[in-house]
């Protein structure tokens, strides 16, 4: 099949056909990634920009890996973005991108809809690499890889989804697309982060880690954002890691070749025990790769015929 | 120059009217309804205007507006709020405080009658403020804005939040007669929220505004109302709750009444969409329920009136994230053929819809407009319910455009809009 | 061309590398994909009878090196390149089914260096058929083909195809 789109904003939009044709030609991309040279031409002769209002080096570094890697010139702009500053608006910035040939944005935004607003009012293909708490198609893509990867598939695998599921960009994006693909999915975490509406698209909600976690195989731990710290949705750090932190002991529920996943970097001793973090730091350093390889493959399919530059 | 409208269906809920006739015009007033006109038509000074076909009403009251001057003429003025107004077929409007000063002493006041005299070309009625600069700490200069004109007082944009502040606001108006004009939110609720919490917001990864925010606020005056006596008025009805705790209070007695805007009996939170930010206001659109219960309260009366928030914004201030745009959107040319649905849809009669817009609103501020009884003045619509239209926010009067109705198919259009006896719209 | 004929050309390839080389020692054989994975591997099947060695075989798919990527309109799927050895200082014969405009062969060179610096490259074809767009010629061919470029060749083999032959379509 074609990959018909001009941007990729969310998981919530693509087929099953096109999220494994994604995955698919990850594979290939990985194999770059191992030769010595890890050069291909493939995007030679195209400007993609980085637009990043959000300070993140991990995926802007990965981005802009598997942008080289593909030959393609980049243009990184890190902002910081605050309503309070009178700066120049989102829209003003992209366009003066766009007018200086970047064919493709990157955009990571602190605010939900932002990669919409530029899709709607630009010519340029736009990639989401993450806008406020709505979707982070690539991170949820390079789980799907990895899960893949060691499971071998996707289809009626079960997958729990522990945290702060009403401010996880990561989380919906991987609901999305682990629905699609036909896992059965749970989220778990306290009352007040774990929106009901969910339970409308076919996902189970569990305040309690281990009814959740029972027969599970993947185990997909988020980060509690320290910044929003601020005693509203849950009394302490210690209560949240008491109830909801990951053990060894609560481990065992799972299936027993479970994989545990997270996103990174990791809080130890408050989402994972000091020794589950270590199992599941080799699986991040596995995710570190494949996220490259992910990238590529969305830029290559995306960068299809006339649609570029 | 006196005007004679010929032939139209004349519609005046306030006097109980609904026959086919004739209505002159003469010196600003509603001089009579001759039986002929055969006299009138052959008389030079005699502007005729043909509304046969068309229905012939008290010209439109809408008691909630936002006309941006002072402070804001980037967005709309008086002039060009007024000549929406007048393209909607309304003749009378109420401008709401939030203005740059916020209008809670009577020098403001008397700057916007000032303007609106000069400038505007339908009625404007301004509302004072409950509480200096709307900070909803303490009392605005409401007697004096009284006397320099002002109908009623809100701080609309903000709800009061602290309780002995609104209760000595309900207490303080009784001498003035005025009602108290309530924004109801709680904030603490509403934290940062954009739109309606509910499956729509959950998946666009939005901060949502709970319909409880309304609902606890409004309970909360309609409390303190029974507690004072005053006449409360609550702004654009949302939620399925205010209908319901607005229904038990009138059962009650309290004295209160509420008013809904076109937009909420229309769409849901589904308009959000692609993150349109012409679907974001406050409050917020709501679900497919609360929809069908404000509609059920227009049809039981629980909702006195129709007034459409009409909140100008440019262009550019709405091209943005959807989290920094402002809310509201603009309502004056769009209310008559998305008010006319409900006749359409068996909710209301036609008689019923143009009360709503006309003696109701007018009878709630005691403004003594909404009628074309002889005598009266000659503030007229002319329409035709049956026009087939499309909206093009491009051929809005307002300065503004900010429109989730563009390009909507809708029936209803306005012909002529006279206010004190001249025309000062026709299509 | 039918079976027969193509086994005896695969024969007399084989056999003309060898000759060329002066053996097997320093070889390598990349296959282009799809089918000039399979010849490939005819060809080191014959080398293995012929000298008892097995040179290394590696898969090649040139989609990322093309220079019409972004000019197709169907976007072609990328499979893999797997070559599971060095190329340094090799002699790398690369096989491909049909050699047309050349400029698959110059893809797959490209991407070859990038592997690393072979002594010499060399190019075996089933079919040349003509039509050349780059200075690029085959060291091997089966048979050359007069074709219009507004015909099609095309070439089954068993592996991929369920029989062997070569045709030429029209339009």
């Amino acid at each position: 099949m074609d990959f018909e789109r001009k941007h990729i904003l969310g998981l919530q939009e693509l087929s099953a056909e096109e999220i494994t044709l994604i995955l698919d030609t990850a594979e290939s991309m990985k194999e770059v990634s191992e030769r010595d040279v890890k050069k291909v031409p493939a995007l030679r002769g195209v400007t993609v920009c980085n637009l990043f209002y959000e300070p993140s080096t991990r995926t802007r570094s990965s981005f802009e890996i598997a942008e080289k890697r593909l030959s393609a010139d980049v243009l990184n702009f890190t902002l910081s973005h605050s309503s309070v500053t009178k700066g120049e608006t989102l829209l003003d910035t992209a366009r003066n991108l766009e007018a200086m040939g970047a064919s493709i944005i990157v955009i990571r935004h602190p605010m939900s809809g932002a990669p919409w607003l530029l899709a709607k009012e630009l010519d340029s293909s736009i990639i989401n690499a993450g806008d406020g708490s709505h979707e982070h198609p690539s991170q949820a893509l390079l789980d799907l890889f990895t899960i893949r990867e060691i499971k071998g598939k996707i289809e009626g695998l079960k997958v729990v989804v522990v945290g702060d599921i009403l401010h996880s960009r990561v989380a919906r994006s991987n609901i999305w697309g682990l629905l699609r693909l036909g896992a059965e999915v749970r989220v778990v975490g306290p009352p007040t982060l774990i929106p009901g509406y969910i339970e409308n698209i076919n996902v189970r909600t569990y305040y309690n880690l281990e009814d959740a976690i029972k027969g599970a195989d993947v185990v997909i731990m988020l980060r509690i954002q320290m910044e929003r710290q601020d005693s509203e949705f849950f009394p302490s750090l210690r209560e949240y890691s008491r109830f909801y932190g990951l053990t060894r002991d609560k481990l065992v529920l799972a299936d027993k070749d479970v994989t545990v996943m997270h996103p990174g970097p990791i809080n130890r001793g408050i989402e994972l025990s000091s020794d589950i973090a270590d199992d599941a730091g080799s699986v991040i350093l596995d995710q570190v790769s494949n996220g490259i390889a992910v990238r590529m493959a969305m830029f290559y399919l995306l960068a299809s015929a006339g649609r570029t530059a | 120059m006196s005007v004679l409208i010929k032939g139209g269906r004349i519609i005046d809920p306030s006097e109980g009217l609904d026959q086919v006739g004739n209505v002159l015009i003469e010196e600003g007033i509603i001089k009579s309804y001759p039986k002929t006109t055969a006299k009138f038509e052959k008389d030079p000074n005699v502007e005729v205007i043909d509304a046969r076909g068309k229905i012939v009403a008290p010209g439109f009251v809408d008691i909630h507006v936002h006309l941006r001057e002072p402070g804001f003429e980037h967005k709309e003025t008086i002039r060009t709020g007024c000549d929406s107004a007048a393209a909607g077929g309304f003749t009378t409007i109420v401008c709401m405080p939030n203005t740059n000063p916020v209008n809670d002493n009577a020098s403001v006041t008397e700057y916007i009658l000032l303007k609106a005299r000069t400038e505007g070309k339908v009625n404007v009625f301004p509302i004072g403020a409950i509480t200096k600069g709307e900070e909803g700490e303490s009392l605005a200069q409401i007697g004096e804005m009284f006397e320099a004109g002002c109908v009623g007082v809100s701080d609309d944009g903000m709800p009061v939040m602290n309780s002995k502040v609104m209760r000595h606001a309900m207490e303080y108006v009784k001498a003035f007669g005025i009602p108290v004009i309530s924004h109801a939110e709680d904030k603490n609720l509403s934290g940062h929220g954009v739109m309606n919490e509910g499956e729509v917001s959950t998946l666009l990864g939005l901060e949502g505004i709970p319909c409880a925010s309304e609902d606890v606020m409004v309970s909360r005056d309609i409390t303190v109302a029974e507690l004072t006596g005053a006449h409360l008025h609550i702004c654009h009805v949302s939620t399925a709750g205010s209908v319901r705790l607005i229904r038990a209070a009138k059962k009650r007695g309290v004295h209160v009444t509420a008013e809904v805007t076109p937009h909420h009996f229309t769409l849901t939170d589904e308009a959000v969409n692609q993150y349109d930010t012409h679907a974001k206001m406050n409050p917020p659109l709501r679900s497919e329920v609360d929809r069908k219960a404000v509609i059920k309260g227009i049809k039981d009366g629980t909702i006195d009136v129709i007034a459409t928030d009409h909140a100008p914004h440019s262009e550019d201030e709405k091209k943005v994230e959807f989290d920094l745009a402002p809310f509201g959107i603009v309502g004056l040319e769009t209310a008559l053929p998305l008010s006319l649905k409900l006749v359409e849809d068996g909710v209301l009669t036609l008689s019923q819809l143009i009360s709503k817009l006309t003696d109701a609103p007018s009878s709630i501020l005691n403004l003594n407009k909404g009628t074309i009884k002889q005598g009266a003045a000659a503030d007229v619509v002319v329409f035709d319910p049956k026009k087939k239209i499309k909206v093009d926010r491009e051929k809005f009067h307002s300065k503004a455009k900010n429109t989730p109705f563009d390009g909507w198919e809708l029936k209803g259009e306005v012909s002529h809009t006279i206010v004190d006896g001249r025309i000062v719209y026709s299509a | 061309m039918d079976s027969r004929s193509i086994s005896r050309t695969v024969l007399r390839i084989t056999n003309e590398i060898l000759e060329r080389n002066k053996g097997a020692s320093d070889l390598v054989i990349i296959g282009v994909r799809t089918r000039g994975v399979h010849l490939a591997e005819r060809i080191r099947n014959a080398i293995k009878k012929l000298e008892g060695i097995e040179p290394p075989l590696g898969t090649l798919d040139i989609t990322l090196y093309r220079d019409d990527l972004r000019r197709k309109t169907e976007w072609p799927k990328v499979e893999k390149t797997e070559i599971g050895f060095s190329v340094e200082d090799k002699v790398v014969i690369l096989v491909d089914d049909v050699v047309y405009t050349g400029r698959t062969t110059r893809a797959a060179i490209e991407e070859i260096m990038d592997f690393g610096r072979p002594s010499s490259i060399q190019l075996a074809v089933l079919v040349d058929r003509g039509h050349r767009e780059l200075p690029i010629q085959p060291d091997y061919a089966g048979c050359g083909v007069d074709t219009l470029s507004t015909e099609k060749v095309r070439v089954h083999l068993k592996e991929k195809d369920g029989n062997d032959e070569v045709l030429i379509l029209q339009g």
